[in-house]
């Protein structure tokens, strides 16, 4: 119960900080708040019992891509123009798409619920016979790096690619010259 | 932010902490939450914090920027090469239970090695986004943080 309301404290917060961001003009602000929403978020998923992620959530939300941000507010400029004019066509889009998933949500498997179909494939033999096998009671890191080594030997690929590509494009540029940056 | 000397300070204790705290997070990962991934982005933080605080030509002192770009690329042959040694020891590819005699063990050592792989990658890739995103704009030899 305290649980439950605790999770439902955090997440009106989380609502209310996502539509502050949304209305803020500041972008100095919205960088501070986007490391607000993501240290909730982490405390959502610690709420959820999933350490793991919410270790990941609070280093790389709130940590690094925060000063990735202001970073880019430095070369930017900190404050949001305002919009030439305020069309509500997106807004009612955004409002429509947003009910459409909520609808999709009535047929999931209810939220946490054992008999969920991918609750009863796989998941109960690691859960088992992990501990037996691969001798690591994390079971999280026996199915990230063992079970499920090819995904996360791709997982480590893209974040190389993304590392690459973000090498490719802003690498140091020529001074003067008129070369492109 | 260099000329202020608590947060100069405050770094300096805070930073070893911080490394450490990864390198828990990397070995402990079998045990407790964590893993590779975190302890790669923890590691980047710290070095991140370093340069914030101290300018970024003194996080490229620390942590020069050619062993940041081999590192990118280092994690995933680790990982990779993992793969190979099952498969050089007779097993699949990745399959781990051929790399030591008794196959708990073998699971240990694979997945400590393919853990410290995505640590090194990943916390490359972020140092080396970091570097760029911070050194564009602004003169190569500048020495303040963002």
């Amino acid at each position: 119960m305290t649980e439950t309301l605790a999770i439902a404290a955090l997440l009106a917060m989380l609502a209310v900080v996502a539509v502050a961001i949304a209305r803020m003009r500041n972008l100095f602000g919205v960088v501070v708040l986007s490391g607000a929403y993501s240290f909730l978020m982490a405390t959502v998923l610690t709420a959820f019992d999933a350490a793991d992620v919410a270790m990941t959530e609070a280093a790389v939300g709130a940590g690094i891509s925060t000063v990735l941000l202001l970073g880019a507010l430095h070369l930017a400029g900190s404050l949001e123009a305002k919009p030439a004019s305020r069309p509500w066509a997106p807004l009612v889009l955004a409002g429509f798409t947003g009910m459409l998933v909520v609808y999709g949500t009535y047929g999931l498997p209810a939220f946490s619920d054992p008999q969920s179909p991918i609750h009863r494939h796989v998941a109960p033999r690691y859960l088992e016979e992990g501990l037996k096998e691969t001798g690591v009671p994390n079971i999280v890191t026996a199915v990230l790096a063992s079970y499920r080594g090819y995904d996360t030997l791709g997982e480590t690929t893209v974040v190389f690619t993304a590392g690459i590509g973000v090498i490719a494009l802003l690498r140091r540029r020529r001074k003067g010259g008129g070369a492109k940056p | 932010m260099k000329s202020d000397i608590i947060l100069r300070v405050v770094a300096k204790i805070l930073i070893p902490f911080a490394l450490m705290f990864a390198l828990y997070v990397q070995f402990h990962g079998d045990f407790g939450p964590g893993g590779g991934f975190q302890a790669g982005v923890i590691v980047a933080a710290a070095v991140v914090f370093y340069g914030v605080i101290f300018g970024l030509a003194a996080a490229r002192r620390a942590v020069p920027e050619p062993l940041v770009e081999s590192m990118v690329a280092a994690g995933v042959l680790v990982y990779a090469g993992v793969g190979v040694a099952g498969l050089l020891l007779g097993g699949n590819y990745l399959d781990y239970f051929v790399l030591d005699h008794d196959p708990v063990h073998g699971q240990h050592r694979g997945i400590f090695w393919v853990e410290v792989g995505v640590a090194i990658t990943v916390s490359g890739v972020m140092l080396k986004i970091f570097y760029l995103f911070a050194g564009r704009g602004r003169g190569f030899e500048e020495d303040d943080g963002p």
